[in-house]
């Protein structure tokens, strides 16, 4: 049995909470930010040793009042990781979840186990910190046997305490470890509860911090202040690859305070006054250089399917040869999809505060990862990484990578110039127009069936951009005239490109694009909502050509009860009549109404989801309602049911504005949609009622949930559109004047 | 420079801009340290930072400081505590109604303004006053089942 150190719990935490800084943490005790506050300086050299993700102590610390604070680099970016992680945390070591504080992104605290994407954040995450919390159990109920002369295995942990099973006095947590480290290493093997035990995991706790965003208590980056402080803003050109030229800087004479910082092609204001700052961006007299490097995006598919290939790659295959066995098939079908360009399109646009001095820095930031923030703005601004401490706090929903790092940069270079602290927000403009976008992809696909209708060949080709090592370039950086790494990636976009029913012969083959327009990046579910969309489409042409229910074709394709079970329950939801589609009926009250699914796997090995939507298209206009989605999810083990609905909710209802409405527009110099009207959004008036079914596997791990419900719901709007119209869509977004010009033709 | 004095939350307060056209929205985030009205687009489209004025719902970013002279602006602190929230906050927290929390003002905000004139709106009636606040996140539903709990309260 491991024993805990006996030594005093001094960490940088210490020096820092005792330091002169400010750690926000919440604390599931009063519902708010806990607010630590400070005193001295903290040690230097203790930051230098980044903190062990292997040691328990790095992701927990316990206090004397028998409370416990986690510390992770995995952030909650409104998707309730919070209370979710607390609730394994506390479930694991028998203590009541409101004893449980978090301390989130601080590079300065937390461990790097990891930047939040990929809904990573509870199977990687929360599943680190509750293995760390297993093994801390074990250590707790060693000690508890040294001091209750008992053997461990005859004494529990719970509410907080240890004692004999048989009952008898027991010890509390705070006094046999408050206040000192374990000094142990997290153990792999540590066993966990038994799921069937549990009492806190699976509850729908209420998030904590959903009181503060209420009541305006809750401090997001962009209300982050430091003394001393000015406020920027960055003018961007008017062309994306345009050079500054010049200034005239009596443009903004009458503004007060202002001063112009020009590094190159960089420039930016700041001023004491936000508004000032506001308007002397707005009115600073640039000249810059002409540039028209961008195609357009008119005609995006075209471009994007005859643009350079770096390479190919097959990402799937099973059995012979697709050509072959499709030009034998009885039946053959040939289908092209396209996704567009999307916006991150965050409510907030981005924002960062930095405080840049000659002995290092300290940036506040709502970026997903603050380790990869500080090891990028570390490398472009030549400061040693222990040097520069990001800290998050909460921000606008950022799905993915959208302007928060370029934002950082921002605040970076003109706290340096300025010498002062630097809080820069971006314009509306800034955000539509320069966040690095989800993008577009082009899918061909070719399928043969048998004269029974079961897949015999799949061909997938997809046109997507490449990834190149290295960090995506930062505006700041660039035109500044700072060296940087020029890498790219926009998250594993070449998933489910393969059917997920039975089939012979598949082939998935992605041609990496050396580029694609704008800058690439990840955007919710990345890829995989564009891979569905095709294939499910296409699954569905397939139904429709064999005369043959959706539900039942994909039904006959699958032997995993998983999948059975969550095509069944969206079926039974929405009440689903077996027959073949299309069936459009005559417009009743110029409406047709007709109903879709689409089913799929998370990354052909996590969450199963399908969706099913009923929609009423008005067949004057080609508007499109949706009038009432079901959704049956299978994500595992589910820690808060309450907050896996939130985020099912909110994945279907961003995927219904992502598909009806989105797309950037840009002509050969800048992007167009450059505001809610050129880039609309759904709105109240369009979101359905959102039934959704939650299947709990809790002998089974938890899968991340952030986001596998987005990516069925393209397709099943795209098949109910067919099944109402006979018009098959194959690209997004299914505006009223696309569609209408379809049911013309 | 040019002072203005109005009423936030009850309370007379007098400021100082250089700018007649100032919008509201800075001057209570920045001159009365008030953060709950966010700054989503400056052009009045997506409604975060909506704060009543006079009971109205108003865009604090394009409403200049100088037409709030002597006339009473309520914002989302105005209304309740974490602790004490109001029944409109407190709706949405029991429907869990936010998830990034960036648009929660503005909901709340609007749906405030809606009680205040139709106290028991159906769910279409809610739809239409919240037609002009965006929610990125998808919390659509959630927010609705908010107002018509708040309406219930």
């Amino acid at each position: 049995m491991a024993k805990a150190s006996q030594g005093r719990c001094v960490s940088r935490r210490d020096f820092l909470l005792t330091g002169g800084a400010v750690v926000v943490g919440f604390s599931l005790r009063s519902s708010l930010p806990k607010f630590v506050l400070a005193q001295g300086a903290p040690s230097t050299s203790d930051l230098r040793n980044p903190l062990d993700p292997r040691q328990v102590d790095s992701f927990l610390a316990f206090r004397a009042d028998g409370s416990v604070t986690i510390y992770t680099s995995k952030v909650d970016v409104g998707t309730g990781l919070r209370i979710a992680m607390s609730q394994m945390t506390a479930e694991e070591l028998g203590i009541a979840v409101d004893s449980v504080s978090i301390v989130e992104g601080d590079t300065a605290l937390v461990p790097d186990h990891g930047g939040t994407g990929g809904s990573s954040g509870i199977p990687r995450g929360a599943v680190d910190v509750r293995q760390a919390a297993a093994t801390a159990r074990q250590a707790i109920l060693g000690l508890g046997a040294a001091q209750l002369k008992r053997p461990a295995n005859e004494l529990t942990l719970a509410g907080s305490m240890v004692r004999p099973s048989a009952g008898g006095v027991g010890i509390s947590i705070g006094k046999l470890i408050g206040g000192r480290r374990l000094n142990l290493q997290v153990d792999g093997k540590a066993p966990l509860k038994d799921p069937a035990t549990y009492t806190i995991v699976g509850k729908p706790l209420l998030r904590p911090d959903v009181p503060a965003k209420c009541t305006g208590k809750c401090e997001y980056v962009q209300d982050h202040t430091v003394p001393n402080m000015l406020h920027g803003r960055v003018i961007r050109p008017p062309a994306i690859g345009a050079k500054l030229v010049s200034i005239d800087e009596s443009s903004i004479r009458g503004i007060p305070d202002v001063r112009v910082v020009r590094i190159e092609s960089f420039l930016g204001v700041v001023a004491p006054d936000e508004w000032a700052a506001v308007c002397a961006a707005r009115e600073l007299k640039a000249t810059w250089t002409e540039w028209e490097g961008l195609p357009g995006s008119d005609d995006l598919e075209h471009y994007v399917r005859e643009s350079a290939v770096d390479h190919d790659e097959t990402v799937a295959s099973k059995g012979g040869d697709p050509k072959a066995a499709f030009s034998s098939a009885a039946k053959q079908l040939f289908a092209t999809y396209a996704w567009p360009c999307q916006s991150h399109a965050s409510l907030g646009p981005s924002c960062a505060v930095a405080d840049v001095r000659e002995d290092g820095a300290t940036v506040w930031t709502a970026s997903q990862g603050s380790y990869g923030q500080r090891a990028q703005l570390a490398k472009v601004f030549g400061m040693p990484e222990e040097k520069l401490r990001v800290i998050f706090l909460d921000g606008s929903g950022s799905y993915g990578g959208n302007g928060n790092d370029d934002v950082a940069a921002d605040a970076f270079l003109l706290s340096r110039e300025m010498k002062r602290p630097v809080r820069v927000q971006w314009m509306r403009e800034d955000e539509h127009g320069w966040d690095p976008k989800g993008p577009p992809q082009v899918l061909e696909l070719r399928g043969g069936l048998d004269a029974q209708g079961r897949i015999v060949a799949w061909d997938t080709q997809m046109w997507i951009p490449v990834t190149v090592p290295g960090n995506r370039p930062l505006l700041a950086a660039d035109a500044a005239g700072i060296p940087q790494a020029h890498g790219q990636g926009s998250g594993a976009i070449s998933q489910n490109g393969d059917p997920p029913y039975a089939a012979e012969n598949v082939r998935v083959v992605a041609h990496w694009l050396k580029q694609t327009p704008l800058r690439p990046s990840n955007l919710r579910a990345p890829g995989k909502i564009a891979n569905v969309f095709a294939v499910e489409g296409f699954v569905d042409e397939m139904a429709a050509e064999m005369g043959v229910d959706a539900v039942e074709h994909r039904l006959r394709g699958l032997s995993d009860p998983r999948a059975i079970d969550v095509i069944n329950r969206a079926a039974q939801m929405i009440g689903w009549q077996t027959r073949p589609s299309p069936m459009p009926r005559p417009a009743q009250g110029g409406l047709l109404v007709g109903r879709g699914f689409a089913y799929m796997r998370y990354k052909q090995a996590e969450n199963y989801v399908a969706t099913a939507m009923e929609v009423a298209i008005e067949l004057e206009t080609g508007k499109v309602a949706v009038r009432r989605v079901t959704c049956a999810h299978d994500c595992g083990l589910i820690i808060n049911p309450d907050g896996l609905r939130n985020q099912i909710e909110g994945s279907i209802a961003q995927t219904l504005s992502r598909a009806l409405h989105e797309e950037v527009k840009f002509d050969r110099s800048r992007v167009t949609s450059v505001n809610w009207a050129s880039y609309p959004i759904l709105t109240f008036s369009e979101v359905p009622p959102i039934e959704v079914a939650l299947i709990d596997r809790p002998t089974l791990p938890p899968f991340g949930a952030g986001e596998a419900a987005t990516a069925p719901v393209a397709a099943s709007l795209a098949n109910a559109i067919f099944d109402a119209t006979g018009v098959r869509l194959r690209s997004v977004p299914f505006t009223a004047a696309r569609l209408k010009g379809a049911l013309k033709s | 420079m040019p002072k203005y004095e109005f009423r936030v939350n009850g309370r007379a307060v007098s400021v100082n801009s250089w700018d007649p056209g100032q919008p509201l929205l800075y001057i209570l985030r920045n001159t009365l340290g008030l953060h709950a009205a966010k700054f989503g687009c400056g052009l009045g489209q997506c409604g975060a930072c909506t704060v009543l004025l006079e009971g109205k719902p108003v865009r604090s970013c394009v409403t200049p400081v100088q037409q709030v002279t002597g006339h009473a602006v309520t914002t989302l602190e105005g209304l309740g505590t974490p602790e004490k929230p109001d029944r409109v906050q407190a709706a949405f927290i029991a429907e869990q109604a936010a998830q990034c929390g960036y648009c929660t003002n503005g909901m709340i905000m609007a749906t405030t303004a809606l009680l205040h004139q139709t106290p028991h709106p159906t769910p279409g009636e809610a739809k239409h006053a919240l037609s002009g606040n965006l929610c990125r996140c998808g919390t659509h539903t959630r927010i609705l089942a908010a107002v018509i709990r708040a309406a219930k309260a």
